[in-house]
């Protein structure tokens, strides 16, 4: 199978998947539960997760492995079983995707601040890499180190998957609109910063995922693809800010029509991978695809 | 006694720990938080100056360039080592009850959800702000808000949660609260929250970001 880079290269667009915590929690995740614990008691949900958008048209799916670290598995109870774990939500995601579709494994930040000695740097290297190794070894074609706000736990994540698989790398962090400063992430990092300090531990691919609204996301791509041009850039925004409505629910504002309507835009940025975050889902997806589709076909004419 | 005083401040707002704490570099080799203080109360300076004219001047200072933008995370948490490096001299002199905290205030993530640093950030302003702060930590259910009311009557609350998932948990925990303790003034925060989300699971303030938990707090209770 190509590597999303050369698949990037051939097509010039590809639509990953959308979020993923908002149905496991429709399935019956309860508060406090551990997500990645159902890749072992309820696979049939987590595969249905990963179906529900190889179904909408996506050439990526992602994997149920966010908080899969064994840092972050640790207050479950559960750091033990973080090989298995990931091994298994990447082996879950790869029965869906077949031969055809990428599965890029999710590897989420572990909460613990290098800098306060929360934890230590080898600590992190070696979680990182164990849980790598295991999404490796479940079939995974590429990890997203993702939902990132710290350079130097990003750094150590992106150098262990580098260093102890074969696997792609994606880069993806959290950035939001600072007055002064521009868009940072929480802890401060820039996005030019952020594209060399990943480059030079050797990210094949660049993103921002998770806030990010209408506006945001296309100012934040644009300065994305002005720090790192020639890399292949993934943006998985969220479907809006959330709302409560008035059954208490949480609701996300974009419409998948909303979101859709936004891919043109976001290719000019310089997007070359298109997906969601919390918010949003198959319907997502499908229009995104649409949307993408059409884009090819007017390129081709134009 | 000014002088000590503002560069107590001064420590605390750059995050100066201690003496041989390399940062911030352009203050390595000179005094930190740990020796000011320390010093100030030797002179004879009461641990309710050092405390008000120290290091809230200085947490108060750090925390609203936060809220504005101007400094990050790390430059807080920095500021936070520095204040409890400070605070360590004056511990004694609240037990003892010579210094005394503007009030109590209880804070946790709630129940489902295992994020701390936006937790964390708010005990740290609300700490450099004059307030004891109980820190029920993450996971906390609302009968253990519940409990610690009752340890603590007259506490403000803060919750806190990161995931659209689990803020929906403040809803309920907001209700309890109410229902047994209805003065109780009950803040919410956290990266999904909005002022309309707060508003309507009934909190009286959405604190976008630390400091802006302790202007409410200190605007409602003063």
């Amino acid at each position: 199978m190509k590597s999303i880079r050369e698949d990037v290269a051939q097509k010039g667009i590809l639509v990953s998947d959308g979020g993923w915590g908002t149905f496991l929690v429709a399935a019956g995740l309860g508060p406090g539960e551990c997500p990645e614990l159902w890749n072992i008691d309820h696979p049939d949900v987590v595969r249905s997760i990963a179906k529900s958008y190889a179904d909408a048209g996506a050439d990526i799916v992602m994997t149920n492995s966010f908080g899969g670290s064994r840092i972050t598995l640790e207050p479950h109870g559960l750091a033990d079983r973080a090989s298995e774990l990931n091994e298994v939500a990447a082996r879950l995601s790869r029965e869906v995707a077949g031969e055809t579709i990428h599965v890029l494994a999710s590897m989420g930040p572990t909460g613990k601040l290098l800098m306060m000695g929360d934890v230590t740097e080898e600590q992190l290297y070696n979680a990182f890499a164990e849980q790598a190794i295991a999404l490796e070894r479940g079939g995974a074609d590429a990890c997203s180190v993702e939902t990132m706000a710290a350079l130097d736990e990003a750094a150590i994540a992106v150098r262990a998957v580098k260093e102890n698989t074969a696997l792609e790398v994606v880069a993806s962090f959290t950035f939001n609109m600072h007055t002064d400063t521009g868009y940072r992430t929480m802890m401060g990092v820039s996005i030019a910063d952020m594209a060399a300090g990943m480059l030079s531990e050797g990210a094949d691919i660049l993103g921002a995922n998770c806030s990010l609204g209408p506006i945001e996301r296309i100012e934040v791509i644009r300065d994305l693809r002005a720090a790192a041009p020639t890399i292949p850039i993934l943006v998985h925004p969220n479907a809006g800010m959330p709302h409560r409505a008035d059954d208490g629910c949480v609701t996300y504002p974009e419409t998948p029509e909303m979101m859709a309507s936004r891919v043109p835009e976001l290719v000019k940025a310089g997007a070359n991978i298109i997906g969601g975050c919390c918010g949003t889902g198959p319907g997502h997806i499908r229009a995104i695809v649409a949307a993408v589709r059409d884009g090819r076909r007017s390129t081709r004419k134009s | 006694m000014d002088d000590i005083l503002q560069r107590i401040a001064t420590c605390i707002e750059r995050g100066k720990v201690n003496a041989t704490s390399p940062y911030p570099p352009d203050l390595k080799g000179q005094d930190g938080a740990h020796e000011l203080t320390k010093a100030a109360l030797e002179m004879g300076v009461s641990p309710s100056d050092v405390l008000a004219q120290g290091l809230v001047v200085g947490m108060n200072s750090i925390g609203r360039k936060f809220s504005e933008n101007k400094v990050f995370v790390p430059d807080l948490l920095m500021a936070s080592k520095a204040m409890q490096a400070a605070m360590v001299h004056l511990k004694p002199f609240f037990e003892s009850g010579e210094a005394k905290h503007r009030g109590t205030f209880i804070i946790g993530t709630v129940q489902g959800d295992l994020h701390d640093i936006g937790k964390n950030l708010v005990s740290m302003v609300m700490e450099g702000g004059g307030w004891q702060v109980i820190d029920l930590g993450v996971d906390v259910s609302t009968e253990k808000f519940l409990d610690a009311l009752n340890a603590h009557p007259g506490s403000a609350v803060g919750l806190s949660a990161l995931l659209t998932t689990t803020m929906v948990n403040m809803e309920k925990t907001v209700a309890a609260v109410r229902a047994q303790h209805p003065d109780t003034k009950i803040i919410v925060g956290g990266a999904p929250l909005t002022a309309e989300y707060a508003k309507k699971i009934g909190a009286d303030a959405y604190a976008p970001d630390p400091q802006g938990a302790l202007d409410y707090l200190v605007g409602a209770v003063a």
